[in-house]
């Protein structure tokens, strides 16, 4: 096969990971506000996502990074294009970061409760934005002759966008919602439990319907297909969840996101970045690539680095796979 | 301000602000992991405590080196997306491996590490801080190689335009990269020695007496550090220096603020007026002679081409005027201009060596001081050392500036000895699509961010320096049906 065609499919495997196991964070952050009743509720909620979701925001930055060894010109003109969303998301990412890590550093009120603010900007505003920017470039952006978007931050704004933008929102709440329920213990255990199989339909209709727009834009059977799979897999989440099958609606989730990260990608597919000014100046996976020999120096470090990623990172889920209450919570020690 | 002036000031602050904390995070965690490894091996407590303590304040810090670490991966291309597009074929590919090799084992096993207290078994736990603080030296490589392609490219092709790369293997050993990692190490290491130093020394004026020994033996470990880094750094400064003046004449003359072809050239050691005047040497003061010559060769009769002369070959080599380009704005067809800003690059040298000199000199004073376990009484030692914390994190700070902004007006400087073609004015790096509205909205929105976020930093590191070893120690757990709960939380 052609290297600029796997490195395509290695992106889209990459945001697939990052969705997955951010999205789960995200959600993760935004129950923080929404689910937790006390502080105790807070910290259970945070640490079940402590030791891991430094390293699950790894997986964007390598995608991106990927975007940028494998396909300068997509990486050029999608980040330039996309200039202050991007710049919305890494903002958030920062204050989010940021708040994982010093939040429980001072035993203060006032102290936890702007951190707490910090994770809900942290959790709400990347999936959202990643959506418009996501959406944004497998349907296309007005671009110059150069690969540089004309017209203004504004364009980026169109309903197929925004759809985008709130469909990765509600995956990743509901996404969310069912880690919590796999990961802790106790009350919280059962109120986030509920609280997925409640909004797991509005969550999911989003998604439903971004994966059905980009479908039949493309046109595609296969597309179409992959289309259905994400269908039938949201169905069976909810039927799972619903009948209080948590584990098993977790890895139906898994496969939404993946079944809609395929749509995206494989829809577009061999455009990286269509423009819709004129289809001449699109970048499409042959000429927005970098030429072969760089693209195999980071196939053969891909090839020895992504296993292990993927070894070490699964033996960080089982060395804490245990389930966390306030019962287990060490008591604030802080100077 | 245009576009490219908002850019520039963007990326400027920004990347220094990072590498306030890279720098810290690297050496910081090595030595660590030292403390841990030291922990381990002899069982002895105060090796814990040192452990717990250094660990934490690297903590706090090294969440700030992460998040503002992605701003940095993501500007090239929402910035200066026409120099990603020119330099793709070789740029990304440091990103990407970076990320790939070192991030990712960064990231994954610091949380294994901060988690895993009492959960991993202890040598595994130790390998975890080695394999964290490993890796991000991994990453401080492939950064670097990337950035000394910039300075010095090569393993390329001129093709289309633009290069392509045909050797990584020569981008990883770029004779401009392995010397500018070694000296950055060292850089990172007096800033992790001149950090335990100024704390330990104020834990000890402040009479921590319960843990006098933690705080000794860290106060040693920070000097003898400071003193084993100035020498690395000075040593592998000249090696980068030598290099320096083959592979960018220009820098090199503009850190001298060297108008006039000397023969030899003598070094200044300070200046009073304005260094980029045409007659430069009337403003300077206390010159060595020959030092310049000594310094760019080993001898002290060589010729060293000033400015004028330079600016005469490299208008000859790569034009004289910017092309007629719209998307240059008020450059378009202008004259080039070759010379760095001299005041910049002057000063920025001379701060560079000052303060990493001045670091140097208080470590040596201060491991005298405390020669045979003692610790002088007089308040204005603690309080320098204390103070004494800046000075190698500004021997960073303006080395860096001084290397980048000396390199301008190019942001991929030509190789004297390279591929023709291969280079790039920063002028035509800037992306095109961006306005400057939208460029200055990020740059007050990040520089206020982080300038809060850097508040906030200093406030919880002065917090716990000032809980000490009983702010970071855990509390004992009270009875066995507590054996459940969590060595460490957030």
């Amino acid at each position: 096969m052609d290297l600029p065609v796997v490195w395509f499919c290695l992106i889209a495997f990459l945001w697939l990971g990052y969705l997955f196991l951010e999205g789960f964070d995200f959600g993760v952050g935004m129950l923080v506000g929404l689910l937790a009743r006390d502080n105790d509720e807070r910290r259970v909620l945070i640490n079940t996502i402590g030791p891991v979701w430094d390293g699950n925001e790894v997986w964007m930055i390598v995608a991106v990074g990927a975007t940028f060894a494998a396909f300068p010109n997509w990486y050029a003109s999608l980040l330039s294009g996309s200039y202050l969303y991007v710049l919305a998301i890494l903002l958030a990412l920062i204050v989010r970061g940021v708040a994982f890590e010093y939040r429980g550093k001072v035993d203060s009120l006032r102290w936890r409760r702007w951190w707490d603010r910090a994770i809900a900007v942290g959790s709400w505003v990347p999936p959202f934005a990643w959506g418009v920017v996501l959406t944004a470039t497998v349907t296309g952006l007005p671009l110059d002759r150069r690969g540089d978007l004309v017209g203004g931050p504004l364009e980026l704004i169109r309903w197929d966008t925004l759809l985008g933008g709130v469909a990765l929102v509600g995956f990743s709440l509901v996404h969310g919602a069912v880690f919590v329920a796999l990961k802790s213990a106790g009350d919280i255990q059962r109120r986030a439990r509920q609280f997925a199989a409640t909004i797991i339909p509005v969550a999911l209709a989003p998604v439903l319907g971004l994966v059905w727009v980009l479908a039949s834009r493309s046109g595609r059977g296969v597309v179409f297909a992959l289309a259905g799979m994400v269908i039938v897999a949201a169905a069976l989440a909810m039927q799972r969840l619903w009948t209080g099958r948590p584990a098993t609606a977790f890895a139906l989730l898994g496969a939404v996101i993946a079944g809609t990260v395929a749509v995206m990608f494989g829809g577009a597919y061999p455009n990286v970045l269509p423009s819709t000014l004129d289809s001449a100046y699109s970048l499409t996976v042959w000429n927005a690539a970098a030429s072969s020999y760089p693209l195999q120096v980071i196939t053969w470090v891909a090839a020895f680095g992504a296993p292990a990623v993927l070894i070490y990172q699964g033996w960080t889920y089982w060395v804490f796979r245990k389930r966390i209450g306030t019962q287990h919570l060490p008591p604030v020690h802080v100077p | 301000m245009d576009v490219l002036d908002v850019a520039r000031w963007q990326f400027g602050i920004t990347t220094v602000y990072h590498f306030l904390m890279v720098p810290l995070t690297i050496g910081l965690s090595l030595v660590v992991a030292c403390m841990q490894t030291a922990w381990w091996r002899t069982g002895n407590r105060k090796y814990l405590a040192m452990t717990k303590f250094w660990g934490k304040l690297m903590l706090i810090n090294f969440a700030m080196g992460v998040v503002t670490g992605i701003v940095q991966e993501f500007q090239f291309g929402m910035s200066w997306s026409e120099y990603s597009r020119f330099v793709g074929d070789v740029f990304g590919g440091p990103l990407a491996i970076e990320g790939l090799v070192a991030f990712f084992v960064e990231s994954t096993f610091l949380g294994l590490w901060i988690f895993g207290w009492e959960r991993l078994a202890k040598p595994v736990h130790l390998a975890c801080i080695w394999a964290a603080s490993l890796a991000s030296t991994a990453s401080a490589y492939f950064i670097l190689s990337a950035n000394s392609w910039m300075q010095h490219p090569v393993g390329i092709v001129f093709e289309n335009g633009k290069p392509r790369l045909t050797s990584i293997w020569a981008v990883l050993t770029n004779n401009t990269a392995l010397a500018a990692f070694p000296h950055t190490m060292a850089g990172s290491f007096a800033v992790a020695g001149a950090f335990l130093l100024g704390i330990a020394a104020w834990k000890l004026h402040k009479r921590a007496d319960d843990d006098r020994e933690v705080w000794f033996t860290s106060l040693r470990w920070g000097g003898w550090i400071s003193v084993a880094a100035f020498a690395a750094v000075a040593i592998t400064g000249d090696v980068q220096s030598k290099l320096m003046f083959q592979q960018q004449p220009m820098k090199m003359a503009s850190a001298e603020a060297l108008c006039h072809t000397e023969q030899p050239a003598s070094f200044s050691v300070f200046a009073v007026g304005d260094v980029s005047r045409p007659d430069c040497e009337n403003v300077k003061s206390i010159t060595v002679p020959a030092l310049l010559s000594f310094l760019a060769n080993s001898d002290f009769d060589s010729k060293i081409k000033g400015v004028g002369e330079l600016t005469t070959e490299y208008r000859a080599k790569y034009g004289t005027n910017y092309p007629v380009d719209p998307k240059l704005g008020e450059l378009s067809g202008k004259p080039i201009d070759y010379t760095p800003l001299l005041p910049v690059t002057y000063w920025g040298f001379r701060f560079m060596i000052g303060f990493g000199v001045a670091a140097a000199g208080a470590a040596v004073l201060a491991l005298w001081m405390t020669r045979r376990k003692r610790f002088p009484a007089n308040p204005w030692y603690a309080r320098l050392a204390l103070l004494g914390i800046a000075a190698p994190f500004l021997a960073n700070s303006t080395g860096w500036i001084f290397t980048e902004m000396g390199r301008q007006p190019f942001v991929v400087v030509p190789n004297p000895t390279g591929v023709d073609g291969v280079f790039m004015f920063t002028a035509r790096a800037v992306s095109g699509g961006v306005s400057a509205a939208e460029m200055l909205t990020s740059l007050i929105l990040l520089t206020l961010v982080y300038g809060g976020l850097a508040v906030v930093e200093v406030y919880l590191i002065s917090r716990y320096v000032r809980g000490g070893i009983a702010g970071v120690m855990p509390a004992q757990k009270e009875s066995t049906k507590d054996a459940d709960v969590l060595a460490f939380a957030y």
